[in-house]
């Protein structure tokens, strides 16, 4: 059994540097989930994540397969989303949910057609979705420095969050930080998923997000052990799908994420806090 | 009125678009269809001006997934001449030729070639590939090339009689040219010690290569473009390239370089150049010409495989 779950990465240079990377993406990602989960922002995630891809495209186009130009394409597009869509909440009639469905929608489809026109020959959906058993000296880099600047800000950040969270009437009124707060927020979650799509692929990089997340909600009732449940929650995930993906010849990031959804579907229904059983639990005690 | 004669003169230029091409000019060229552009080169070189080839899988194409176009369906139900590889390569030509009223003669320039089994050393190692009992790559054979620009010649030859001479004189002077090139590339090999003669490939098409100069050819089996590879099926290849003392790897299908040099990072093999199991490169290519792709591909794997 021991042997079995470490002899993988003891072999193998590029499961342990997979292993690392997950590692980063779990300790920065991971609480951005967390906080989108808390705003009712879930959704956002994958939102920012198909609004990221053709800017990475563009990127490829343009630079090839640069770890940099990838990034920067991601980022760009990935933040003027962000900030247009959070424009137009804050300034016209218009939801956030709708308006940000419009412009990520508005992004992909430019992304797709830029692609189209450039008929590039390599695939490039292989391309762009990277795979966590390729990190290379830089991808790690990149990896690390992302999960730090965010523990970093989230920190700084923290007590404005939560606020936002609870109340963003309240915070809104009381600062002006409020705006702040909101957008180097989105920022953050724009930059965890950039750099988990040179881990995980970008679909893969939103699980990592918000499926422990939401697996936390159930064992954790204040934010601080929310982060720290997703954060163990994502990176047993992290371990577990890398070791099946050794062992049954598994593709790794979709068996990373689906450990992860494993998870969930035992915290959803052995949770101690607003799960299932606990439920049931409750409902007797009242009746009895 | 002016309506009713314009439609009249469309009515008849459509006609004689639909005649023309039927009605055979027995001076013009000998109309030859080739399905992939191998097949296509050969027969240039074979027919000369005496030609005119149209190549249905042109350079850099994929003859495995290949998806007959309109275009095609008509240029083959004009064709005189259908040279096809045989051995179950072209799987959709069946239907191509049923649907276009091919009339032709069909050459199948496998046809007297002795044909290796598809050897399946993983299980599954070839998946995806839907070939028959045989391999059907056995232009990777320049012994098996000669038989190929034989079948070619005869059947331009039938088609046009009157220029048959200058068939066999071209025929001549290629079959030369493809023997010297066999001698060139068994130099090239001659040489390697038996320890360095193993190379892994994607491409499970280099059986009849390695049978001519006592190379094998190794297919890791689940790596591809199709699926994203899982750590069982890296760590296998690191094992291979491991235990055989395998030096240079060429898996130009697997889509994503960084696996690639992840993998070549971590058992110090060399990554390869590109190989050209089955297409022509573009005419700026390295592998413009049958002879030149035979040639590209010696001279890669001789530089992987060399001390």
């Amino acid at each position: 059994m021991w042997e079995a779950a470490v002899q993988p990465f003891a072999d193998f240079g590029f499961m342990r540097r997979a292993l690392l990377g997950c590692v980063a993406v779990s300790v920065g990602a991971t609480p951005m989930g967390v906080f989108l989960m808390l705003r009712r922002m879930s959704l956002t995630g994958d939102a920012m994540a198909h609004a990221i891809l053709p800017g990475a495209a563009v990127g490829y186009l343009v630079a090839g397969l640069s770890l940099g130009a990838m990034t920067i394409g991601g980022l760009l597009a990935g933040m003027t989303v962000a900030l247009l869509a959070g424009f137009v909440t804050r300034a016209t009639a218009l939801r956030e949910d709708a308006s940000l469905a419009a412009f990520y929608l508005i992004s992909l489809a430019a992304g797709v057609l830029i692609v189209s026109i450039r008929g590039s020959n390599v695939d490039l959906m292989h391309v762009l979705f990277g795979t966590v058993l390729a990190l290379d000296d830089a991808a790690l880099m990149l990896l690390c420095s992302i999960a730090s600047l965010s523990v970093l800000t989230l920190a700084v950040l923290f007590r404005p969050l939560v606020l936002e969270c609870a109340d963003p009437q309240f915070l809104r009124s009381v600062s002006r930080l409020s705006a702040v707060t909101h957008f180097t927020f989105l920022a953050l979650v724009v930059l965890n998923l950039v750099g988990g799509f040179h881990a995980l692929g970008t679909l893969m990089a939103v699980g990592i997000m918000i499926l422990p997340a939401a697996a936390a909600r159930f064992w954790a009732a204040h934010v601080g052990g929310l982060m720290a449940v997703a954060i163990v929650v994502a990176m047993i995930s992290s371990v577990s799908g890398l070791l099946l993906s050794y062992h049954f010849s598994l593709p790794s990031g979709p068996a990373i994420i689906l450990v992860a959804g494993l998870v969930y579907g035992m915290s959803l229904a052995l949770g101690p806090v607003g799960g299932l059983a606990a439920r049931v639990v409750l409902h007797h005690r009242f009746e009895t | 009125m002016i309506a009713r004669r314009t439609l009249l003169k469309f009515a008849a230029i459509v006609a004689l678009m639909l005649v023309a091409p039927s009605s055979g000019n027995p001076d013009g060229p000998v109309r030859t269809v080739a399905t992939f552009s191998i097949l296509g080169d050969m027969a240039s070189r074979i027919g000369g001006q005496r030609v005119a080839i149209t190549t249905l899988v042109g350079p850099n194409g994929d003859a495995h997934v290949y998806r007959p176009t309109p275009t095609d369906a008509r240029a083959v139900s004009e064709a005189q001449i259908l040279v096809v590889n045989g051995l179950d390569f072209e799987g959709w030509l069946d239907r191509l030729i049923q649907a276009s009223d091919f009339a032709g003669v069909r050459v199948v320039a496998t046809a007297g070639v002795e044909p290796m089994g598809v050897e399946d050393g993983d299980g599954d190692g070839h998946d995806g590939h839907g070939h028959g009992a045989f391999d059907p790559h056995a232009w990777q054979s320049l012994r098996h090339a000669v038989v190929y620009v034989d079948n070619i010649t005869t059947a331009l030859a039938k088609a046009d009689p009157d220029n048959a001479r200058t068939f066999y004189r071209n025929r001549d002077a290629y079959v030369a040219e493809i023997e010297a090139l066999d001698a060139d590339i068994r130099g090239m090999f001659a040489d390697l010690p038996a320890g360095s003669r193993t190379i892994v490939t994607s491409h499970d098409a280099f059986q009849y290569f390695g049978h001519d100069y006592g190379l094998t050819f190794i297919a890791p089996q689940g790596l591809s473009t199709e699926s994203e590879a899982s750590a069982k099926d890296v760590a296998r290849l690191i094992e291979l390239i491991r235990s055989q003392g395998i030096r240079a790897v060429f898996l130009e299908n697997v889509a994503d370089p960084r696996l690639l040099k992840r993998i070549a990072d971590e058992t110090g093999v060399m990554i390869g150049g590109t190989l050209y199991p089955g297409a022509l490169s573009d005419p700026d290519g390295p592998a413009p010409t049958y002879l030149d792709m035979m040639r590209h591909n010696a001279r890669t794997l001789a530089r992987a495989l060399s001390p």
